[in-house]
């Protein structure tokens, strides 16, 4: 009795917890298609006004576009290296194993605005590059790295050596054993990995403020906008594009990851 | 690992004539030898954008600015004016509000994310990886408009306001709601939400749960049970969490810059300004350390005192 009442008050909670982590995000598209330049209620009549406006932003698509040319080769770049140092600290027993994979997990604890600082003093007082979308890019795989690491170390975790022992043995190359047991095994989490990276570096807003000279990238973009009331409902349309876009992929990629491992079966266990 | 040394070395037994061959041979063998060699690559990138500029921030640090030149002879000038409150009290006053600032969205985190993490651990038990997802989801959205939608809510024009005018509660919009510590902390804390409840979720899903049951059995109420089991075993994962919420959220400055005000300013935001318009990078690269050594003193103390304690706790 007294449990079927916890459950409930934690029931209720839950769905308040779902309603103030949605609530907000939710206001974006609801605004975007209310007929006014201020974001107030109560709303007005609807329109698709500032889609079209969105649509017809020459600086708008021209940042879209430098925002997935760095995400799409920030995404490839991240998943290679993060496999390769997956692999070798999941399968081979290392000494100063922890030491190196504090090193590479340290972007997750360093604020964002040190990183970047940190790689403009590099760039800018020592090397003396040009920013572009090259130096975005950089800092990018710098901070993707360590996500592609962790879901890749999460997928080889408890991966059976014995098949690629059996391959060798029976006569298959590194090559070979590679394209025939390891990446079939691994792929679930290549993709989420990819998926996961490409959203990050899209989204990412203070490495590329600092690294991105003249070409802005979409968040930079947005955030140059946020000044202007008048571009408010337009921010609010592409906003929700990006979400609905994001939230697409996100849900994929975790369905990917999730799918045979783990999580999936412990979600399984209980109904069998 | 014996075993298979052995059974490689026997193919290899040709391949011993020439240099390339032993270096083959080697490569075959060393267990070791692949797995650095397969870490390099990775190693490598992040050593160059990763070590090299936080060694290069650190270096700066020491250096001075001489209004358009850099003076690069050593000195610990920055560090003299970071913590001379005397004379410029607005460093250690700004470090000191990101800090309680930040101490504040992490305890609000932690406490509104704990009972989530409860919940999918002991509660659901069907569709367990829709919750997960649901949770996770709005993570990977934009920080930025995240951050903008709750401008666009609290704001002088914004939903909160003109929605209690649009129902004659009020007829004066609450002046109150952005632009303070407490805006940007309520932000925060929806920011950083999946942070908090995946890894005190892990935690207590490894709980075993016959501890549970056997603290029943043996006359543990659920409240008892809950701070006697259920709270200590989860630690790790609370711990993990306080950390990856505190630790980052310091040196946040865009939360601020758009809804904190002037009141809401934090250290983050000072330094960037130091990076651009003061153009003093070297007492902004200062800045930088003195808040990554601070955060880490204070975490490294939060952490030695937990782990006296779990220490003392085993000892009894």
């Amino acid at each position: 009795m007294a449990r079927r009442r916890g459950s409930d008050g934690l029931s209720i909670y839950a769905t308040l917890y779902l309603i103030f982590l949605y609530g907000p995000v939710l206001l974006l598209p609801l605004f975007s298609f209310n007929d006014s330049y201020y974001v107030a209620f109560p709303l007005r009549s609807f329109t698709f006004a500032w889609y079209r406006e969105m649509a017809g932003n020459g600086p708008l698509i021209e940042a879209l576009r430098a925002s997935l040319q760095v995400a799409a080769g920030v995404a490839v770049v991240s998943t290679v290296l993060g496999v390769l140092a997956a692999k070798a600290l999941t399968r081979y027993d290392l000494p100063g194993r922890a030491p190196i994979t504090g090193f590479i997990m340290l972007p997750l604890v360093i604020p964002a605005l040190v990183l970047a600082l940190a790689l403009l003093v590099v760039l800018r007082r020592i090397l003396d590059v040009e920013l572009s979308l090259f130096t975005v890019a950089a800092g990018h795989v710098m901070l993707c790295v360590p996500y592609a690491t962790l879901v890749m170390i999460s997928r080889l975790e408890g991966f059976d050596r014995s098949l690629e022992e059996a391959a060798t043995d029976l006569g298959d190359n590194a090559w070979q054993t590679f394209w025939r047991i390891t990446f079939p095994l691994a792929w679930p989490g290549i993709v989420s990995s990819l998926l996961l990276c490409f959203s990050a570096s899209f989204d990412e807003y203070v490495l590329a403020a600092f690294l991105s000279g003249n070409q802005a990238t979409l968040p930079v973009f947005i955030f140059s906008q946020l000044r202007f009331p008048q571009r408010l409902p337009g921010v609010l349309a592409l906003g929700s594009c990006i979400l609905l876009g994001s939230l697409m992929l996100v849900a994929f990629a975790e369905w990917i990851r999730r799918r045979g491992t783990g999580a999936a079966t412990l979600d399984l266990a209980p109904a069998t | 690992m014996a075993g298979r040394l052995e059974r490689h070395a026997g193919p290899e037994g040709n391949a011993r004539r020439s240099p390339g061959g032993r270096l083959r041979l080697a490569w075959r063998r060393s267990e070791r030898l692949r797995g650095y060699v397969l870490l390099s690559p990775t190693l490598l990138v992040m050593a160059i954008l990763l070590g090299l500029p936080l060694a290069a921030l650190l270096l700066v640090s020491f250096w001075t600015q001489d209004y358009v030149t850099l003076d690069t002879s050593f000195t610990l000038a920055n560090y003299a004016a970071i913590f001379d409150y005397a004379q410029s009290p607005i460093y250690l006053t700004l470090l000191g509000r990101s800090l309680l600032m930040s101490a504040a969205a992490t305890a609000a985190v932690i406490l509104l994310a704990f009972p989530i993490a409860y919940f999918l651990a002991f509660r659901v038990t069907r569709r367990k990886l829709v919750w997960i997802i649901l949770i996770t989801l709005p993570f990977w959205t934009s920080y930025l408009l995240r951050i903008f939608a709750w401008k666009v809510i609290l704001g002088f024009n914004g939903l909160i306001n003109s929605g209690l005018i649009s129902l004659g509660l009020i007829h004066q919009p609450l002046e109150f709601l952005l632009y303070n510590p407490t805006a940007v902390t309520i932000t925060l804390a929806h920011a950083w939400a999946a942070y908090a409840i995946l890894p005190i979720y892990v935690s207590l899903e490894k709980i075993d749960r016959s501890l549970l049951e056997a603290a029943t059995d043996l006359g543990d109420g659920p409240v008892k049970r809950f701070f006697r089991i259920t709270l200590p075993l989860a630690a790790p994962g609370t711990i993990a969490a306080t950390l990856l919420v505190f630790i980052p959220t310091v040196g946040d400055y865009v939360t601020p810059a758009l809804v904190g005000g002037t009141s809401g300013v934090m250290v983050g935001n000072i330094i960037q300004a130091l990076f651009g318009r003061m153009n003093n990078a070297p007492l902004g690269a200062a800045l930088s350390v003195a808040m990554m050594l601070t955060v880490t003193l204070l975490v490294s103390a939060l952490l030695w005192r937990g782990g006296r304690r779990r220490r003392s706790a085993q000892a009894l």
